[in-house]
């Protein structure tokens, strides 16, 4: 029995120290001021200030956007990939960029997209004529949208392949065209991956602030962004607190919506 | 139908060289002896000698690898006497234990690392070393707990049972039964640290502080200084040693896999 006790000893000081304190504390923090008084100034502050919510409002939308792009993107990858042979294989090989650093991955778009950079040696070559690539926000939500890629592709993946394959064989045998069996049988059964796959890109999405700084110039500041600002730049830790109070409090929104899917598929 | 599965390939092939061109690109360019990533200049060596020739990249990446391999490890131990905790608690307790573990999977980068520096700060822990190697401890321990937890699920009671009527202790029944048998789990656990640990850019920006770096740190203050082909050279190496790092994980978990099916194998014979 001791030793039973002993074997939670060090996970449960980890949740007490790593998992609980930390949260307690940005909470504790958003209700001091720059002087450590107590107020509730912060949040007043962060609630009538255009600028805050429009910030907010702004970093909700491009996460959507780049989600948007991501599912787009990855739900046909997701469906050819299962229809292949060495599925297994291939989707490996879609994952493996993730395990290569996300630094990495931002620094080769700063080369490629920079204003003589190759993709615009490429649009002269075309004859589209060179155009300003970097500090867009159309770069940033590409750059974006293609390190989420994987995470979106994978519960998908998994949800497509769980399918029934004789539900299939019967929607045909029953005279259904393949479109319609896609959009009756496939689209919602594939609907859990889906929606894990919409929970694992939004929250990130919602609080990138490294490529919103190298990619995007600083155009686009998401409450990950604004919440580095403060903490590091300005030290206002407790309005930087009080931000993150609110993209807590919009990742268990996600989360709420998009059910209780299975657990995360990637990292970041 | 076969035009259909023609035109998904060729989709599936622009994908593919979406995913992979940044990658290769970078490469491409590590061995260019030019300055930029503009155009290649003949192959040279040089960005890999001004590599290692840099003695504050190699502190920077002796620190990265001694913070993951520690980090992993401890998380790797505290993780796997977590999801035995889990496995023997019950009920409500059991789906709370459960809930606080998926707090940090869940949880964004920029809370972790904000919450944590709050932490130290409070706790009067200087940042450096020891604040990041205790973060990279923290934010690795959950996953070490999914990856072991199923093992020990899949674990078939009886074998445990078995152990006892045959007279083991307890630490014998652990060390014996219970960790051989689960040790797929644990090596997968162990590696995923690893990577996250490697991996990991903005928890350890906000707890680093100045005298210590990483390498995902390192590679964002020089990024924003602009091209520098001398990271180039470093990605090269840092791909080659993440496709070993995967090829390693996929060969161990498939050993692991047929050890697995031994003790099954048993299981069944004991029955």
């Amino acid at each position: 029995m001791r030793q039973k006790a002993l074997f939670i000893v060090p996970y449960a000081l980890w949740i007490v120290l790593f998992v609980i304190a930390p949260l307690a504390l940005i909470f504790y923090q958003s209700f001091f001021d720059l002087n450590s008084h107590f107020t509730l100034a912060n949040y007043q502050d962060y609630l009538t200030s255009a600028t805050y919510l429009k910030m907010t409002l702004n970093s909700v939308w491009y996460a959507a956007l780049i989600t948007v792009v991501t599912l787009v993107i990855s739900y046909p990858t997701a469906y050819v990939l299962t229809q292949l042979e060495n599925r297994q294989f291939w989707l490996l090989i879609v994952i493996l960029p993730t395990w290569i650093n996300l630094l990495l991955k931002t620094y080769a778009f700063i080369g490629l997209f920079s204003r003589t950079g190759s993709v615009n040696q490429f649009l002269q070559f075309m004859g589209l004529g060179s155009h300003q690539l970097l500090f867009t926000d159309a770069s940033f939500m590409f750059v974006a949208a293609y390190i989420e890629i994987p995470f979106m592709v994978l519960p998908i993946f998994n949800a497509l392949i769980e399918i029934n394959p004789s539900l299939l064989n019967a929607s045909k045998d029953l005279g259904a065209t393949s479109w319609q069996t896609f959009r009756r049988i496939v689209l919602p059964l594939s609907m859990p991956g889906v929606k894990a796959g919409i929970q694992a890109v939004f929250i990130p999405s919602l609080s990138l602030f490294m490529i919103t700084r190298l990619i995007g110039g600083n155009r686009v500041i998401t409450l990950g962004t604004a919440i580095e600002e403060h903490f590091l730049t300005t030290q206002n830790w407790g309005m930087g607190s009080t931000i993150g109070v609110v993209l807590i409090l919009a990742m268990f929104i996600v989360m709420f919506i998009t059910g209780d899917s299975r657990e995360k598929g990637g990292r970041h | 139908m076969k035009r259909k599965v023609a035109w998904g390939k060729v989709y599936l092939g622009l994908v593919f060289v979406i995913l992979y061109a940044p990658i290769l690109y970078l490469m491409i360019f590590s061995f260019s002896s030019g300055k930029t990533m503009e155009r290649y200049h003949g192959f040279s060596f040089q960005h890999y000698a001004d590599l290692f020739a840099d003695s504050r990249m190699i502190t920077i990446v002796i620190n990265t690898v001694l913070v993951a391999v520690l980090a992993s490890l401890i998380a790797t131990i505290v993780g796997t006497l977590g999801a035995l905790a889990i496995k023997e608690s019950r009920g409500a307790w059991r789906n709370s234990l459960l809930s606080l573990n998926n707090v940090l999977m869940v949880s964004p980068d920029v809370i972790i690392g904000a919450s944590f520096l709050i932490f130290f700060t409070v706790l009067g822990i200087r940042l450096g070393f020891i604040s990041v190697l205790l973060s990279h401890i923290a934010f690795s321990i959950p996953i070490v707990v999914l990856m072991v937890l199923p093992k020990i699920n899949e674990l078939s009671p009886t074998l445990v049972d078995a152990a006892y009527d045959l007279g083991a202790t307890r630490w014998q029944a652990l060390s014996r039964v219970i960790l051989p048998a689960i040790s797929p789990g644990i090596i997968a656990g162990y590696f995923m640290a690893l990577t996250y640990s490697l991996d990991d850019f903005a928890v350890t920006f906000f707890v680093t502080g100045n005298g210590f770096s990483t390498l995902s740190v390192e590679i964002y203050s020089r990024a924003r200084q602009g091209v520098n082909l001398e990271i180039n050279a470093l990605s090269t190496l840092m791909f080659l040693v993440s496709l070993a790092l995967v090829i390693g994980y996929y060969f161990v978990s498939k050993h692991a896999g047929r050890r697995q099916r031994v003790v099954a194998v048993k299981e069944g014979d004991a029955q």
